[in-house]
């Protein structure tokens, strides 16, 4: 699975950011146009038409309207205190039941992938939802790095946990260190990227910097940041907020309009962004990416398996 | 003491509701320009629930004030606890017209979601708090009154509740109000026999 697309284009190509933004201004109103056009032809070409309609936010909404607990609860603390968190040198412990276990640095990760363009929808478990311009690579690629072993059927994740750079973790919101988890073919579903940046700069420290997973079908929270340890394992993994709430946040967590959160419906959501008369949106199964991920729960019970 | 009181004695009431009031729309102002951040409604559903919350610990203080330090703030308190149902009004008016915008969805909410029924409950307390506070409910109802405006005491209670059970994770704001609240209620026990401080 890796490697399927080469990039030859070089940082000369790179579009400005601004005419970046006008381009996909203008993709979303041909998109929006299309979409009018096939209103009538039923599910398929209506999601493609919503696809490609998909605008990013903006840069200030998707780098001051965080959830970063390390740097404390309020939306706006990682913006204002992740700033201290040192990214560079950066390395990630890839250990567990790989064939090449030890600490990647991030020039080392870097060298070996090919960073790409993945416009995604972002839905938190809040009942808030972006759209993000990320670029990364798959996850897929950085696993063959290491070598997936054949008995590893899930992938442990874990955030940094540097108390003198992160002051909310002085309380204890979650069991520090942060951690998250996939099944090991959520994991290698192209669709799971690594991020290193958005809008063509790298990651702000509050998005998550140097890397970061991106899972676009499942609650925010399991797109775990400023990963430094990867493991992969047998066994299901602890996952933060399952560890913290298991009623409210199962491990699975994906975007599911008909399971709602136990403290608030998760059918709708709203748009950061539309300021103060925002309307609320319909929230879609797996946020929008049913076709390319339900197989992967084929026979299971998503009422139960939330 | 004495000097503090016949300072406050200055202060007419007037300016309290005035100055109450005020944040309430620099609050939606904010809101309206993007000072509250990337998503105003949230923002603004918190900033007016909190101040709420401040608001009934002060009402709750001034008797223990009083009783304890000597300083006496007794004739804020009708303004400070209409304020705080100002703010309670407001916190609510934004979550249903703003926030849920569903009627089905907000009647299903009260029902369903234990932290909204107990907000919604504190809020149906207050209201006839609200509504006989003024001179002639007071002169009407006699020692009743007293005894109606003990409900102070469970609405603020369940005030600090609803943000308890709110927060996301093990949060230290919530869990102090919370501890404010029952500090100012365990000073009102009869079996409590508080020395004066001043």
């Amino acid at each position: 699975m890796a490697h399927r697309w080469k990039n030859d284009l070089s940082d000369a190509d790179v579009t400005p950011y601004a005419a970046f933004l006008n381009r996909r201004q203008i993709m979303a109103g041909l998109g929006g146009a299309a979409g009018l056009g096939l209103a009538g032809l039923g599910g398929t070409a209506a999601r493609a038409a919503t696809e490609e309609a998909l605008e990013p936010n903006s840069w200030e909404d998707v780098t001051t309207y965080c959830n970063f607990y390390e740097f404390g609860t309020g939306k706006g603390d990682p913006a204002a205190y992740a700033g201290q968190m040192t990214t560079e040198p950066w390395s990630v412990e890839i250990d567990g039941l790989v064939e090449r276990p030890g600490s990647y640095s991030m020039a080392q990760i870097l060298d070996a992938m090919t960073l790409e363009d993945r416009i995604y929808r972002f839905r938190c478990v809040e009942a808030w939802s972006m759209v993000v311009p990320w670029q990364g690579f798959e996850l897929a690629d950085l696993l063959n790095l290491a070598g997936v072993q054949d008995g590893a059927k899930y992938v442990a994740f874990e955030t940094l946990y540097r108390p003198s750079e992160m002051p909310g973790t002085a309380y204890n919101v979650l069991d520090w260190p942060y951690r998250e988890g996939l099944r090991l073919d959520e994991a290698q579903h192209p669709l799971t990227i690594m991020a290193t940046g958005i809008f063509g700069k790298p990651l702000p420290n509050q998005n998550g910097a140097p890397l970061r997973l991106v899972v676009p079908w499942k609650y925010g929270f399991k797109s775990i940041k400023s990963i430094v340890r990867i493991t992969l394992t047998d066994q299901q993994p602890q996952t933060s907020w399952n560890m913290a709430n298991a009623r409210e946040y199962g491990f699975y967590s994906n975007v599911n309009p008909t399971v709602d959160h136990p403290r608030w419906s998760q059918a709708s959501e709203r748009r950061i962004g539309g300021g103060l008369f925002a309307r609320r949106e319909p929230t879609l199964m797996f946020n929008g990416y049913e076709k390319d991920v339900a197989a992967l729960y084929q026979g299971m019970d998503l009422a139960e398996n939330f | 003491m004495q000097r503090i009181n016949s300072l406050f004695r200055m202060v007419p009431v007037w300016l309290v509701y005035m100055g109450g009031m005020l944040p309430a729309g620099v609050l939606f102002y904010q809101g309206l320009s993007g000072a509250l951040g990337a998503e105003p409604i949230k923002a603004l559903e918190h900033e007016y629930g909190e101040l709420a919350l401040q608001l009934l610990v002060a009402t709750l203080a001034i008797t223990p004030l009083r009783r304890l330090l000597g300083l006496n703030l007794m004739r804020f308190r009708r303004a400070i606890g209409l304020l705080c149902f100002f703010y309670v009004s407001c916190h609510l008016l934004v979550w249903l017209l703003l926030d849920v915008q569903l009627l089905g969805q907000i009647l299903a909410d009260i029902l369903k979601r234990p932290y909204i029924t107990i907000g919604m409950a504190g809020f149906v307390l207050m209201l006839p708090l609200a509504l006989t506070s003024n001179g002639i409910s007071v002169r009407r109802l006699g020692a009743r009154w007293r005894l109606l405006h003990r409900l102070t005491y469970p609405a603020a209670f369940l005030g600090a509740l609803h943000y308890v059970m709110l927060a996301k994770g093990f949060q230290l704001e919530p869990l102090i109000y919370m501890g404010a609240i029952l500090l100012l209620l365990a000073l009102r026990l009869p079996s409590v026999a508080w020395p004066k401080l001043a």
